[in-house]
């Protein structure tokens, strides 16, 4: 008994249906997977990119340093000295970007308790001060010079 | 013109693997430049966060500098302060309090025993539960050690919300979609550091880069004890702290 091309015509079509749903699955899977999946895992690859190219507030110290040469110098003689610029004056990379943009001055009677109002649960030998007696009224700077606090 | 059910069949099957074999074409040519960051080469570095908790002085300047960088909606926090006050003797009942995530600082309270603040953040895990829960691979961990979420592909699911141990997650009510500490991808791929880093005052906060033979961070890690958040879950986190009292969690 021979099995020929015609008692076989069945298996043929079905072969033909399974590839016809296996094309449309892999062109259905195609269009909607995003480009870069798997790139790197089970995700999207170009959300890495994406992220990274997010514009940045904070321009850095290095920053400040290329024009404010003569205030790096000032503070190096202080105890402020491995603060970052903009911990006190805020994020600056748009008054980096263009200078003319000029940012406004903090308030040392506001600025300076920030950090160094009296609280229990501040480290031990960190300076502070009770503000409310230390210097009723007056701003921080009528005294002390931020950038070299010691008077 | 009528077309019979066999040709419909047969042509409809032509188009389909056409396309989805010029799709695959298209996709394998686009793969050849895929990677556009030619200065940034993600495989040399593996970040990291140290946290010195004697250190910290709870001034809030992280909290808001983070808010300013990354947008960060009002009342919803990347990074935040918590202030500890352990009585003597039992360390499982600390009482711990962060007002506004400790953004407009710390009001002086009498304190009933040692209190101290612990400055917390995504804790970047090696092996995240977050990342372990997500249905469709919207947030994972990076060939460079964070674990970052894909705005556009999250569900809004909440799953990872409830993984994280750490509390790290929040839905941006904006977008509807999970959200959480980049570790500022976006500075740190550029040469600068954190948000968080570059604005605390006392160098509590450093980004580490465990990579680079170079960094600090080996010699800090090798003569202090370190700890780090919940290492009973095996997260393999990434934040250490210097300091870090028994009672938090």
């Amino acid at each position: 008994m021979r099995i020929t091309f015609k008692d076989a015509a069945h298996l043929i079509r079905l072969v033909i249906v399974v590839l016809i749903a296996m094309a449309a699955f892999a062109g259905l899977r195609s269009l909607m997977v995003p480009e870069s999946f798997g790139q790197y895992g089970h995700y999207r690859g170009n959300a890495l990119e994406e992220i990274r190219a997010k514009p940045v507030s904070f321009a850095g110290r290095q920053a400040c340093a290329e024009c404010h040469d003569a205030v790096v110098e000032a503070k190096k003689a202080g105890k402020h000295v491995n603060i970052g610029c903009e911990a006190c004056h805020g994020a600056q990379a748009k008054h980096a970007e263009d200078p003319s943009l000029k940012p406004t001055k903090p308030d040392t009677a506001v600025l300076c308790a920030r950090c160094h109002e009296k609280n229990s649960a501040k480290p031990h030998g960190f300076p502070q001060v009770a503000t409310k007696d230390h210097n009723t009224g007056m701003a921080c700077g009528d005294c002390h010079q931020p950038h070299q606090p010691k008077l | 013109m009528s077309t019979s059910r066999r040709d419909l069949l047969s042509q409809s099957g032509k188009w389909l693997f056409l396309t989805s074999a010029a799709q695959a074409a298209l996709e394998f040519v686009l793969a050849g430049n895929a990677e556009a960051a030619p200065t940034y080469n993600m495989h040399t570095h593996w970040w990291a966060m140290t946290i010195d908790i004697n250190k910290c002085i709870g001034c809030g300047n992280c909290v808001r500098a983070c808010a300013e960088e990354n947008g960060v909606p009002k009342g919803f926090f990347r990074t935040w302060i918590e202030r500890y006050d352990v009585p003597s003797w039992e360390m499982e009942h600390p009482e711990v309090d962060s007002p506004n995530g400790g953004m407009d600082g710390f009001p002086e309270k009498p304190i009933k025993g040692k209190s101290f603040f612990v400055p917390k953040l995504c804790n970047h895990c090696a092996h995240s539960p977050c990342v372990q829960v997500c249905p469709v691979g919207a947030t994972f961990e990076t060939p460079d050690g964070l674990v970052l979420v894909d705005e556009k592909y999250c569900l809004g699911c909440r799953y990872c919300v409830q993984a994280c141990p750490y509390g790290c997650r929040y839905i941006n009510p904006k977008t509807n979609t999970v959200d959480k500490c980049t570790l500022c991808y976006h500075r740190i791929s550029k040469g600068l550091t954190t948000a968080c880093c570059e604005a605390c005052p006392t160098g509590c906060r450093t980004l580490a880069d465990l990579k680079n033979p170079k960094d600090p961070v080996h010699d800090f890690l090798r003569t202090n004890s370190i700890q780090v958040l919940k290492p009973q879950m095996a997260t393999g986190s990434k934040v250490y702290y210097r300091g870090l009292d028994g009672s938090v969690r």
